[in-house]
């Protein structure tokens, strides 16, 4: 192992915040200076995620985790210094720098007020290093301290950029989400005391916070109604950062108030925290638990699904009812999780890469809407293919990716989950989960009625009086520079979804085998 | 066989049109079209190559079998018993190619290309008339303010198309399926500044969508059928018909995936009850609607049925003879749509009800069993109906302003517009059902093997649809080309079209404001479909021992065994005869009650002449009011009636309904039943704060007198536990 | 030797300083009476020490008189700024630590 194999994610995940602290020294009037310090940051840290992507081991050989680092750091609970990435992990972990980096991109001229770029930026820094810490952290203690990381610079960017109802928002998301937090602590805490992993380690340990030792566990030590309590507070935790219903009301708001980076930053990469969790941490873990479960966790997920249709459809605002389309997809992403199958789970995977993409798009154009327009009332909106035709083609191939069109990425994140739910992992019930299936696929009409109702409102139709005479700018060359990835990304992830799929078909179909084993023990 | 490997390049070819006209099109001199015809001549003759050589292969295979195929050839020069293709024929396996398209829970699927005589026989259709429809528009889109935005989605739908037809497995189906489907939005709304064309466009996306609801499920189940059958699930459509026709798979999950994937037929294809999108759709281009709406992708659902066909003949045990929901559901569609024909001022309308009844002619005869005769009528239809559609194209363009509307702006055109005018009619008369043109055959083929396979009623639906057929075509025809010409000298009659034209090229294109000829680029294209609409059918005319149809496309591997009926003299002049009475009924109204008409008009005498003439021809009276007027008026209205008000209506109930539910759980459920408990919760916390607040009154001595008294409280109760 | 009058002596010194810390009005007199019960507090120790034969009590007596001493200087210079900013001593018009 060289050196670069040992310090990667440690640098992918510390770069940005080493940026901060420059940020933080350059005085406030030097916006151009804070700029590019930035810029430099996001690129570099996006620099060293590529060189982890093309020094990765893809082959099916590889299932475990690499470029892992495991140094002692706090003796006294066992807690270590775990990082590492796998075929799951790895995608997101992708992810995550490629999104912050164009969101540097797109605030170049975009700061909402109150302006400051200064301290935006400095919180944009902080939130990259929780999330991109979130995707490498194996040990439940570090994983939780950069979960909640990510918390605070979110909350900064809602309550001082955030629209007019902002306190409101922020509060909500700020407390929503700590009430989750509070008991997946807690949960953290049950599994280390109880969870005996003595066998595991062959007597070195008894108890640990290291994920891949409590996965090789399996709840040994465990009775089932003590698995299913710990589960139901790590599926809390998760559930409310996913959103779920009924635990989804803070991201309407929330998105609704936020500035244009701060929703593409929450929708692409903070809802994934839950499902990753789901899937690095609920699920291996407590694959007993997660078999009595997983029919209510399908249940609500598919209840989501239609359920944010429905509100979409009685949206008036754009960006809210993107945010409850975010409802509805992350319903498909549950479904997937919930039946336990290699085909979900994958699904699962690529659905939170491709909702990532296409949602943190399509807030991007809001952005952009209601920066040219001021207003991102429906109703008062049309004709933006006459006024910026570059913009409204962009927004309807985000809306055709959104209502999950084959070709382009969301298909894979919604078919293969619908495929997974018709033969769901064995001692589940089929035919609850063909029920889930049949709604689900109903799920996929009420989308397209949705957004496609959006895209006429906003984009066909003749040139409201209202703003015949406004000046509109159609795309400019920042929102170019940050837009271009993520479309090219969406259409090849598209085309050739092995991409992704040959990654993390890798590390999960052990993992599914091994919650199979566990399960039919 | 070069061709028949690389029939990937079909469709790749139009795809890397789509993007190059997308990205540089207007820096073309013709603003892309090139690039389109270009690329679709290419794989228009990669098509045919493609076609020659499985000719080829077809005929290899006979000669190879030696025996069995000399066996054959007498069995078919004698013509007198039914044969099955099974029994004699050599098998012919498709060309299958496919690479690794992802993989999932250490399964790989694959995508590629499965090339058999159907995929052969749709990919020569489509190139053809896409071909046509790209040099046909080029005149009729000219100066269209979005020229080359048409021509990419064009090439885009083409690709999708020849996509959905390669396909050698079902996921890559559905891909191709829902492509075509965005394609035909995007072309829809191509005008959609106004807001009913984008309307028109939303419906059709969404309608379809629904009908895809049962794709979505039926092609998972396809997935599992094959895992049923052989222990590795697989989407691959070889596997799955080999697996719906070896026993292996329970009967109802066959069943329930037939069921499935036909409510995705009566989506994309416009079957009864979900075929009212497609009139609506004919707010889009003229050639879309000849190349998308009625020529190829409406004709998908039909492809699935042939495609995946053991799955339904298993499912709905289509064997033996027993009443069947898809053939319910054809037949239903033929009458439906043909009766609302009848009712439409939009020539473009009556062209949209004659392809759903067509349509419904199809997988009518898949539902009973006439594979062949199904699939005889796709490539036939395709044909004359885009010769149709493409001949009211150029009656608008250069005819009637660019209106559409028959009663308004059109009649005695034929004076004007003479190729037009017999374009028109070689088509309607191929539509019709009239002998020896391409639609005689494949129409009688249909009603022949379902009366032969104890279909009996369906053929008599047939036989009705049949005559309906050929009075609706022949109004549409009197209407359009006879009588006065209604159309005023004015430009811009049908705000639609017209609004796209720059005013200094539209005074060039339409000076005269008289009706006039259009240019040979769009009767050029005319002649030819005509031309096929005459002689398609010959190819499998078996009265003249010519069955080159049914050799050269019929499957012979993971096919089940069909009925082949003979040819009858009987029975086709039974539905010539239908078609001409058919003909005759209409003849006898329009031209007579024209001249009625006119008369009544002109003073109080005639129009007491005409009540007399009128009781005088009770026969008249008959067919007029009776038969063809009740057939017109109340019957048609309302079946047309029930078609709005109530099959749209339910459409329109459930989409308001749906937003009522919506409102209701937004703002009763969402925001004050869920958001109110955690608001609540909120204010719970908050009011308890406010409570305790009370206490701090911030005056020192209420502080002291605080401690004081906690201390003498503290004390107190420590002397008691003590 | 009798302790009971000493304790019933610093009792009643108490109880006095509390009555003045929460019925006077004047923050003087407050203090004052701060100051009385630290000087309850002062007899109970040197009556203690006493009985028991310690020096403690009376070490802790001293360390007390020193703070009383320090804790009158910081008292009237609070007063005084009290006094400053309201032009009043009367502590009903001092309630700015209200919540």
């Amino acid at each position: 192992m060289n050196w670069f194999d040992s310090w990667a994610l440690t640098l992918v995940v510390f770069v940005p915040v080493v940026g901060m602290g420059i940020v933080l020294l350059l005085p406030r009037e030097e916006e151009q200076a804070i700029k590019m310090t930035t810029l430099l940051a996001t690129l570099v840290t996006f620099g060293f995620t590529i060189a982890v992507l093309c020094r990765y081991h893809y082959g099916a050989n590889h299932p475990g985790l690499q470029f892992d680092v495991n140094k002692s750091w706090i003796d006294v609970i066992n807690s270590r210094y775990h990082i590492g990435v796998n075929g799951i992990s790895l995608p997101m972990l992708a992810l995550s720098p490629f999104i912050s980096l164009l969101c540097v991109v797109y605030s170049w001229n975009h700061f909402p007020d109150p302006h400051n770029p200064k301290a935006f930026l400095a919180l944009l820094l902080l939130l990259e290093t929780g999330m991109n810490g979130t995707f490498v952290a194996q040990d439940l203690i570090l994983f939780f301290i950069f979960f909640e990381l990510v918390l605070l610079p979110m909350f900064f960017m809602i309550g001082v950029w955030g629209g007019p109802n902002k306190e409101y928002a922020s509060i909500k998301f700020f407390l929503f989400t700590m009430f989750g937090s509070a008991l997946m602590l807690l949960s953290f805490l049950a599994l280390y005391f109880k969870v005996d992993v003595t066998a595991v380690t062959h007597g070195a340990m008894h108890h640990t916070f290291d994920i891949p030792t409590l996965a090789k566990a399996h709840g040994q030590g465990l009775v089932h109604g003590t698995q299913l309590l710990i589960f139901g507070g790590l599926f809390i935790g998760f559930a409310i950062k996913v959103p779920m219903f009924p635990f989804h009301t803070w991201l309407p708001d929330a998105h609704t108030e936020a500035p244009t980076v701060g929703s593409v930053l929450l929708a692409a990469i903070l809802l994934k925290l839950g499902t990753y969790g789901f899937i690095l941490i609920a699920l291996p873990i407590l694959p007993e638990a997660a078999r009595s479960w997983a029919p209510w966790i399908g249940l609500l997920a598919v209840i989501g699904i239609i359920y944010g249709a429905l509100n979409c459809l009685a949206q008036k605002d754009m960006k809210r009812l993107i945010a409850f389309s975010s409802i509805a997809h992350m319903g498909f992403v549950m479904l997937g999780i919930a039946t336990l199958t290699s085909f979900g789970i994958n699904a699962a995977v690529f659905g939170m890469v491709a909702h990532g993409l296409i949602t943190g798009m399509l807030f991007f154009v809001a952005g952009s809407v209601q920066h040219n327009f001021g207003t991102r009332e429906m109703s008062r909106l049309g004709g933006l293919l006459l006024q910026a035709p570059k913009m409204g083609w962009i927004l309807g191939f985000c809306v055709m990716a959104s209502l999950g069109l084959p070709g382009l990425a969301g298909f894979w994140g919604e078919f293969p989950a619908i495929l997974s739910a018709f033969q769901p992992a064995a001692p589940l019930s089929e035919a609850v989960f063909r029920t889930f299936m049949v709604v689900a696929a109903v799920g996929t009409v009420f989308a397209a009625g949705y957004l496609l109702y959006m895209l006429q409102r906003v984009a066909f139709g003749n040139v409201r009086d209202e703003f015949a005479d406004a000046h509109i700018h159609d795309v400019n060359l920042t929102e170019w520079i940050a837009w271009t990835p993520m479309l090219v990304m969406i259409l090849v992830l598209g085309i050739y979804p092995n991409l992704l799929f040959k990654v993390t078909d890798v590390a999960v179909h052990p993992m599914t085998v091994a919650i199979g084993h566990a399960i039919n023990r | 066989m070069f061709f028949l490997d690389h029939a990937w390049l079909v469709p790749l070819i139009p795809a890397v049109s789509f993007v190059v006209i997308l990205l540089f099109g207007k820096r073309f001199p013709k603003g892309g079209s090139e690039v389109g015809i270009v690329a679709l001549f290419a794989s228009w003759v990669l098509s045919c190559g493609a076609f020659y050589q499985w000719v080829q292969r077809v005929d290899d295979a006979g000669n190879a079998k030696g025996a069995a195929g000399t066996v054959k050839a007498f069995a078919s020069s004698l013509k007198l018993a039914a044969t099955s293709s099974g029994e004699h024929a050599a098998p012919v396996a498709p060309i299958v190619h496919s690479i690794t398209w992802f993989q999932s829970g250490g399964i790989k699927f694959g995508a590629g290309i499965q090339i058999d005589g159907l995929a052969v026989m749709m990919m020569f259709v489509v190139t053809t008339i896409s071909l046509l429809v790209h040099v046909y528009s080029t005149e009729y889109m000219r100066n269209d303010r979005r020229y080359t935005y048409f021509f990419a989605a064009l090439s885009l739908f083409t690709a999708s198309m020849l996509l959905l037809v390669v396909a050698d497995n079902t996921l890559q189906l559905l891909v191709g399926w829902e492509l075509v489907g965005l394609c035909s939005f995007m072309l829809i709304g191509h005008w959609w500044e106004e807001k009913p064309n984008s309307n028109a466009a939303l419906k059709a996306f969404l309608t379809t969508r629904t009908g895809d609801i049962g794709l979505i499920i039926g092609v998972v189940m396809t997935f599992f059928i094959v895992g049923r059958a052989t222990g590795t699930p697989s989407f691959n459509i070889v596997a799955l018909n080999t697996a719906a026709l070896s026993g292996k798979v329970s009967h109802l999950m066959l069943l329930v995936c037939a069921c499935a994937l036909m409510a995705a037929i009566v989506g994309k294809s416009g079957q009864f009850p979900l075929h009212t999108w497609l009139p609506d759709a004919m707010a889009g281009p003229t050639p879309v609607s000849a190349l998308i709406h009625a020529a190829t992708m409406v004709v998908a659902g039909v492809y699935l049925g042939a495609r995946v066909y053991p799955v339904f003949f298993e499912g709905f045990s289509i064997g033996n003879g027993g009443v069947n929901l898809m053939a319910i559901i054809g037949g239903t569609t033929v009458i439906i749509g043909a009766a609302l024909a009848f009712v439409q001022d939009d020539i473009k309308k009556v062209l949209a009800y004659s392809t759903i009844s067509q349509l419904g002619y199809m997988v009518m005869g898949l539902g009973v069993g006439a594979w062949i005769a199904a699939i005889f009528h796709l490539f036939t239809h395709a044909f004359f109906k885009a010769d149709l559609f493409l001949g009211a194209g150029s009656v608008s363009h250069s005819g009637s302003h660019h209106s559409f509307d028959m009663k308004e702006d059109m009649g005695g055109l034929r004076k004007f517009m003479p190729q037009t005018f017999a374009t028109f009619v070689i088509g309607s008369l191929a539509l019709a059902g009239i002998f020896p043109l391409a639609g005689f055959w494949s129409k009688d083929e249909i009603l022949l093997t379902a009366g032969k396979s104890g279909y009996t009623f369906f053929m008599v639906v047939g036989l009705a649809g049949a005559f309906m057929t050929a009075a609706y075509m022949t109004r549409c025809i009197y209407l359009t080309f006879y009588g006065e010409y209604r159309g005023g000298d004015h430009v811009g009659a049908h705000p639609d079209e017209a609004e796209h034209l720059p005013v200094e090229d539209g005074l060039e294109a339409h000076a005269p404001h008289r009706p006039h000829e259009s240019p040979p680029v769009i009767t050029v294209p005319l002649w030819i479909l005509s031309f096929f609409a005459v002689t398609a059918g010959l190819l499998n005319a078996e009265p003249f021992h010519i069955e080159k149809f049914k050799e050269w496309f019929e499957p012979r591997v993971a096919f089940p065994e069909l009925v082949h009926p003979a040819f009858s003299w009987g029975a086709a002049g039974l539905s010539v005869a239908i078609a001409v009475l058919g003909i005759a009924v209409a003849y006898e109204y329009y031209w007579d009650r024209r001249g009625l008409r006119d008369l009544s008009s002109r003073n109080a005498a005639a129009r007491a002449g005409k009540t007399f003439l009128v009781n005088k021809y009770y026969l008249d009276y008959l067919y007029t009011d009776v038969v063809v007027g009740s057939i017109k008026g109340p019957i048609a209205n309302a079946s047309y009636w029930v078609n709005q008000h109530v099959i749209d209506a339910v459409l329109n109930g459930v989409g308001r309904g749906s937003l009522g539910v919506a409102r209701f759980t937004y703002d009763v459920l969402d925001q004050r039943g869920v958001d109110g408990i955690v608001n609540g919760l909120a204010v719970g916390t908050g009011d308890a704060g406010g409570a305790a607040r009370a206490v701090e009154t911030g005056r020192l001595q209420w502080y002291a007198l605080l401690m004081f008294s906690a201390v003498t409280l503290f004390s107190v109760f420590l002397w008691i536990a003590h | 030797m009798l302790l009971n009058q000493f304790l019933l002596l610093g009792a009643f010194l108490f109880a006095a300083g509390v009555y003045g810390v929460v019925t006077r009005r004047n923050s003087v007199l407050v203090l004052m009476s701060v100051e009385l019960m630290l000087a309850a507090v002062n007899v109970n120790l040197v009556a203690f020490s006493a009985y028991l034969h310690t020096v403690a009590g009376q070490t802790f007596a001293l360390f007390v008189l020193t703070i009383a001493a320090a804790e009158v200087g910081v008292g009237l210079a609070m007063i005084l700024l009290i006094y400053r900013n309201l032009s009043s001593s009367d502590l009903d018009d001092v309630d700015v630590l209200k919540g």
